[in-house]
């Protein structure tokens, strides 16, 4: 059988100070209820600096700078150890900062939502013209208004603002007067989704090298919905963000999971490729505003900064079997159904050990699994402990009742076949994906033969329904055999069938 | 406790009356179970919800204490519970449930 495989990634972060403290749910609804509260007055004092992010090594982990074996040798807690020389740019991505990002939220606005005052815009206009990516953009960007203007939208118009270093700069005007799916605050929140998913998968077309017009479809997988008060979540982001980026031969679709949104996509653009449907898919997210700054009033308790400063963004390909990439094992699929239950031990086994049953595969085959990669410099000081790793306990554990290691071995199963957690808490962004960009790498140059992704997500928060969900998929080493299209042999086997014939009619010759 | 949850703890027990209500709590840390077992008990201690306040004094247990266990069919506990058993500090959750309960519990 041949599989589709892994072909690139793209991996952003985008620092957002000031959007955290005016559009993270934690602030606004704290500023509507106590305006005067001494958690909003501290915000300041608890606030990093964009070059304390990019130093910041989880981040550089997730744009590709810093392995997760090699996070694992920083001392922690990370943010008292910031990085020396830490780059902006990774291998798989890029640290953007903000007044960039206002710059992009402009270029990736079709319907003049946003307005930057002038003055901000032409500085923003500039470091985008230097910027490899977007150098062609700029001139979406226009000349921007004037400050009363600015104020004029906000003041009369309902436009939500926009603040650099705690001043005011623009707005994201609403889209509709009496609208309630296009108010200001609901168009903002998809615009920042929009440009970071944009902003990752123009990484992603870079760093494959890949013609973007060879893009055949997107699925966009984030948490937002956009759309009007007659159809709410009508879409389509995917198809947005392509614009933007400029695949015109693509169309696509927005999926909807919570945070096992990517993992669903990654299933879903792989049996797209499979059948032969497309050739190339991309899958797509970018990042949630109302997460910035989550468990701020924690931090802020203990005394650290708000680490949950960035929006993150990520972008993957999915294409036909190169021979040399790793392979998405569609075969060895896990799935929670609606019938699997909700304790711990029925999730784990329906995501972890049946689809290893179906390859006749141990716990121990898979050298690394991806699970909900949280930071725990992030969650363990609100008290949500360590995700990754009681995640590895509780699929370790899982091991020893079926007989597949020790108990005495079940530390060392969390270290060897586990991973620090270093993904922001974004919802979707933490959940199996961050890994895919290292397990490219791992599965081809590196020493590893088979990893597993794993998404899961929450859907009771939606209140359809009172289950959980999840689903998994197995990605392998590529044995480097192809399949001629449409036969189901790969090529060498064909070889072997010509060999073989040859022989049997040069012994019919010699016979005869 | 989020605050739908306790909401609900506390309309169920208005209605059936807080001595015929059991709380069970399935947290896997001690100190939000502890946080849990103190909101049905002694009220919510952060301020923000129903039970802000509010002394229910509830029966409350966790899934991995022996009252539970004992009280369960062995191989269903097993195929439930038995794996976290393995990945949770029972010994800390349990000591921690009983501090809230020998101190909050009126039933």
């Amino acid at each position: 059988m041949s599989f589709p495989v892994i072909k690139g990634t793209g991996y952003v972060l985008v620092h957002t100070p000031d959007i955290m403290h005016h559009h993270g749910t934690t602030q606004s609804l704290e500023r509507a209820a106590h305006p005067d509260s001494e958690y909003l007055k501290s915000l300041n004092d608890h606030t990093r600096s964009y070059e304390d992010v990019v130093a910041y090594a989880p981040n550089q982990t997730y744009i590709g700078n810093l392995h997760p074996e090699e996070l694992r040798n920083v001392p922690t807690p990370w943010f008292q150890n910031g990085l020396e020389n830490a780059q902006r740019v990774g291998t798989f991505g890029e640290i953007m900062p903000q007044d960039e990002f206002y710059g992009l939220m402009k270029i990736s606005d079709a319907f003049d939502l946003v307005s930057l005052e002038e003055g901000f815009l032409k500085k923003a206009k500039e470091k985008l013209e230097a910027h490899p990516l977007f150098k062609e953009d700029v001139a979406k960007m226009g000349s921007g208004d004037t400050l009363a203007d600015v104020e004029r939208f906000i003041k009369d118009h309902h436009a939500d603002p926009l603040f650099h270093e705690g001043h005011l700069v623009g707005c994201v005007k609403r889209a509709h007067d009496v609208d309630v799916s296009l108010t200001a605050h609901i168009i903002f929140e998809n615009l920042v989704s929009k440009a970071s998913g944009v902003l990752a998968m123009k990484h992603l077309v870079d760093k494959t090298g890949l013609d973007v017009n060879s893009i055949d479809y997107v699925i966009e997988c984030s948490e937002e919905a956009c759309g009007d008060m007659n159809q709410r979540g009508g879409g389509n982001f995917a198809k947005a963000i392509a614009e933007v980026v400029g695949a015109v031969n693509a169309t696509g679709s927005d999926l909807r999971a919570f945070c096992a949104a990517p993992t669903h996509a990654l299933i879903e653009a792989a049996a797209l490729v499979k059948a032969g449907v497309y050739e190339n898919v991309v899958v797509v997210a970018g990042g949630a505003t109302a997460k910035l700054g989550m468990n701020g009033k924690d931090h802020v308790k203990k005394e650290m900064p708000l680490l949950e400063d960035v929006v993150g963004g990520f972008a993957v390909l999915v294409s036909q079997n190169d021979g040399v990439n790793p392979v998405i094992r569609t075969d060895l699929i896990g799935r929670h159904t609606v019938g699997t239950g909700s304790s711990p031990q029925a999730v784990i086994t329906s995501l972890i050990t049946a689809p290893l049953d179906k390859g006749g595969l141990k716990i121990i085959d898979i050298d690394k699994y991806s699970v909900e990669m949280q930071n725990p410099d992030i969650t363990k000081p609100a008290g949500a402990g360590d995700v990754p790793e009681a995640n590895y306990k509780m699929i370790g554990a899982l091991g020893v009742k079926r007989g597949d290691l020790e108990r005495a071995d079940l530390a060392a199963f969390v270290t060897k076949h586990g991973m620090p957690g270093w993904a922001p808490t974004q919802g979707h962004i933490p959940s199996g994906i961050p890994y895919v960009g290292y397990a490219q790498q791992d599965l081809t140059t590196g020493d590893l033969n088979k990893t597993m992704i794993v998404g899961k997500g929450s859907l009771f928060l939606a209140r359809m329904t009172n289950l959980f969900d999840g689903v998994s998929v197995v990605l392998e080493r590529n044995s480097g055999e192809v399949e001629a299209p449409g036969t189901g042999v790969s090529k060498n086997e064909i070889k072997e069938m010509i060999v073989e014939a040859m022989k049997e009619l040069a012994a019919q010759l010699m016979k005869e | 406790m989020d605050l739908e949850n306790q909401n609900r703890v506390k309309t169920l027990t208005e209605k059936y009356g807080a001595e015929n209500m059991l709380i069970l709590l399935g947290a896997a840390e001690a100190e939000s179970a502890g946080l849990a077992a103190e909101t049905v008990t002694n009220g919510d201690p952060t301020f923000a919800g129903p039970l802000a306040g509010v002394q229910l004094g509830l029966k409350v247990y966790h899934a991995v204490e022996p009252e539970f266990k004992d009280a369960v069919n062995p191989d269903v506990y097993d195929e439930q519970v038995g794996m976290m058993e393995m990945v949770l500090d029972v010994d800390g959750i349990v000591e921690e449930m009983n501090n809230i309960r020998s101190e909050f519990c009126k039933y």
